[in-house]
């Protein structure tokens, strides 16, 4: 059963320009028409490279940030359409994780008013002494001693202000919990630690995740379901071992071989597929296709004009491509391969 | 022949009433013409410390700088400021992590180029505006021409670092210090400049020394890899023995966290204990030994020296990790002379 449904969800950010008058001139599109769906008890991975929307996708899930269409639905409610006042309850039980540690704790506040501020909101604990009861409880399962409690966020490592930031959300019982690039702040060694408390944490508590983050090998250490972002759309969608076993998306393949792995013997074994140039900006996106202008696998006409839809080509597995199936059966040559093989690409 | 060979650098950084904190701790390795050597570490270990001592940019106010640079038989570290500016940019050149802030905002990006041709190369105008448009060519910037008038901002950020790294190889120097080039960029724009850097080693024969903290970026680019902790070296090795058997109890930490894109999932992760803040002082043992799971007593009776464990693979610890049965005691006790850092 899916506890999180987005449905056609689009982000608009208006571009205003003017000294006297405040005129809109555009807009950029952050998120632009995505659905997808999380299961109960799983881990969807969101990934994507900065600009593609992925932050301003969670935060509209919390409504952190205003939606201009679509639908996000947290056990059938439409969170889009409640009132300021009734998505403010709901938040206990729709809870988020930041990228910055030190950033999203307030220097001032020692832990325990940190941690009490939201059981305050919510109205969760009898008194004073239920609420400290509570959060040292949590602070154990995140794996922080309860001599934390008068401590502030500057005295702890990055990694211990991230299990703050865990306990945070942790302590009000939450069924999903919003991790936005949850270890991306992090030294490699540390990444391990909060990964794997993340991970505990949900077998523990039956936690519903949705994380994002730009790092592939991350998201599919921890993700049942990924989902990969291109220009504010979801390009593809599978489960985390199809995703890299046989990724559809050109875009996919791209961002699959770019990733290094430390190991130099897969390393100089591998084809890398390198994409040209940068991302085009979101607030004029290209037309048809998102990543036609830099697709080495673009064929003329339909790719330009005509917006792809998501479509399932397997079950769980939804690909944006006209020709996904003919690039995995290697029906269309890429310019790339032209290129290597130092022929010139077809006119 | 080396090109450069860096004997027990120390660096420590001094402030009024303040501990004094050793940032670098007798770093030594040494560098061949054309090698492509990776300096990894986490944050903390001095890495970023020792890119900027041997290009002679730290401080002269409270930072106590000690052992030996030579760089192609100068000693660097003892040249005086003028010497130095000299080399800056024609012989030894930097690349730096952030892109935007080692760019001059108000200055056109052709100008930033030509500065360095026009210091060193003693170009003018025309000709020296020709050579910068054909150093963006190089690097991979579509429309140089057009480029050279625009500034800093109006650049992405891949592009920028392809400026970066135009500027820094537009007088052929002789050694490229690229500090976490990749570090601010997507993985896809990663891709794109790695394969750049390793191409211009390749081609220009320009020795490389690659700063980083992902092991991914120095596993299909360098040739020879030196893991730092705590200011030290302690492990050098040739890259595919290193991440085929990594000797130091630290560098088989830092592989057993990263997740790996083409591991089976559900493998289950095996972080390092504690933070980088958990260290003891080399002069007391080996920094490493409180997130050690490897340690004996013996760690905490002294300073351990860098020792060899076969062709070209030193470590720094008395108590290594996957070593081969038969080597494993034999070459244990032979400190390396001009690696370790005896006392």
């Amino acid at each position: 059963m899916s506890v999180l449904e987005l449905e056609d969800l689009k982000v608009h950010f208006p571009i205003r320009s003017g000294v006297v008058f405040d005129r809109t001139v555009g807009h950029v599109h952050a998120v632009d028409g995505v659905s997808l769906s999380v299961e109960t008890g799983s881990t969807y991975g969101l990934v994507g490279e900065s600009g593609c929307g992925k932050t301003t996708l969670g935060r509209a899930v919390l409504r952190l940030v205003d939606i201009t269409s679509g639908h996000v639905r947290f056990e059938g409610t439409d969170l889009a359409g409640l009132s300021g006042e009734e998505m403010r309850r709901r938040r206990s039980r729709l809870q988020m994780v930041f990228q910055d540690p030190l950033g999203s704790l307030d220097p001032r506040q020692n832990v325990e008013s940190i941690l009490a501020e939201g059981l305050e909101v919510h109205g969760i604990g009898q008194s004073r002494a239920d609420r400290r009861t509570k959060i040292v409880d949590t602070l154990e399962r995140v794996g922080l001693a309860s001599n934390a409690l008068s401590r502030y966020p500057h005295e702890f490592s990055g990694g211990q202000r991230q299990r703050i930031g865990i306990a945070r959300a942790l302590v009000l019982e939450p069924d999903v919990i919003i991790c936005d690039e949850p270890v991306s702040a992090l030294d490699v060694s540390v990444q391990a630690q909060v990964l794997n408390l993340l991970e505990e944490l949900q077998s523990a508590f039956g936690l519903t995740y949705l994380v994002i983050a730009h790092d592939l090998a991350v998201v599919r250490h921890i993700s049942d379901v990924i989902g990969v972002m291109y220009l504010g759309g979801l390009v593809e969608e599978a489960g985390a071992d199809e995703l890299y076993a046989d990724p559809m998306h050109p875009y996919t393949k791209a961002l699959l071989s770019a990733v290094p792995i430390p190991d130099p013997v897969v390393e100089d074994a591998r084809e890398q597929i390198l994409i040209p140039g940068d991302l085009p900006s979101p607030s004029s996106p290209p037309s048809g296709c998102r990543f036609h202008t830099r697709c080495p696998w673009r064929q003329p006409e339909r790719c330009d004009t005509e917006r792809p839809e998501l479509r399932e080509v397997a079950p769980g597995h939804r690909v944006a491509c006209h020709y996904a199936e003919e690039i995995r059966a290697g029906e269309l040559r890429s310019r790339s391969a032209d290129v290597a093989a130092g022929t010139p690409p077809p006119a | 022949m080396a090109l450069l060979t860096v004997d027990n650098l120390s660096v420590t950084f001094t402030g009024n009433n303040q501990r004094p904190v050793r940032a670098v701790d007798g770093v030594s390795f040494g560098m061949d013409e054309g090698e492509v050597l990776g300096l990894v570490g986490e944050s903390g270990c001095g890495k970023s410390v020792t890119s900027l001592a041997l290009m002679g940019l730290l401080p002269t106010r409270g930072v106590e700088v000690g052992g030996r640079v030579h760089f192609d038989g100068t000693d660097v570290l003892s040249l005086p400021s003028r010497r130095l500016r000299d080399m800056r940019g024609s012989q030894l050149a930097m690349i730096f992590q952030d892109p935007l802030s080692s760019l001059n905002p108000v200055v056109p990006i052709g100008r930033q180029v030509t500065e360095t041709l026009r210091r060193h190369k003693g170009m003018r105008g025309r000709a020296a505006r020709d050579r910068a448009a054909e150093l963006l060519d190089r690097v991979g910037i579509p429309d140089p021409a057009r480029r050279l008038t625009e500034y800093p901002h109006q650049l992405s950020g891949g592009m920028r670092q392809r400026a970066l790294i135009a500027m820094a190889v537009a007088c052929a120097p002789r050694l490229l210090i690229a500090d976490e080039p990749t570090t601010a960029l997507d993985v896809t724009i990663q891709a794109q400049i790695l394969d750049l850097l390793g191409e211009l080693a390749r081609s220009e024969g320009t020795s490389l020394l690659m700063i980083t903290h992902d092991l991914g970026v120095v596993a299909g680019l360098c040739d020879n890899i030196n893991v730092l902790y705590a200011g030290r070296v302690i492990e050098v090795s040739s890259r595919k023995q290193l991440f085929a058997s990594p000797h130091h109890p630290y560098t088989a930490g830092l592989l057993g966290s990263v997740p790996r894109l083409d591991a089976p999932r559900g493998e289950a992760l095996t972080p390092i204990r504690g933070s980088i803040n958990d260290t003891i002082d080399w002069d007391d043992g080996c920094a490493f030994a409180p997130r050690c799971d490897h340690y004996t007593m013996e760690c905490l009776t002294g300073t351990p020296e860098l020792v060899r464990a076969g062709e070209g693979h030193q470590h720094r610890c008395v108590n290594p990790v996957n070593l081969d049965p038969g080597s494993a005691h034999a070459d244990r006790p032979d400190p390396v002379a001009e690696g370790g850092n005896v006392r």
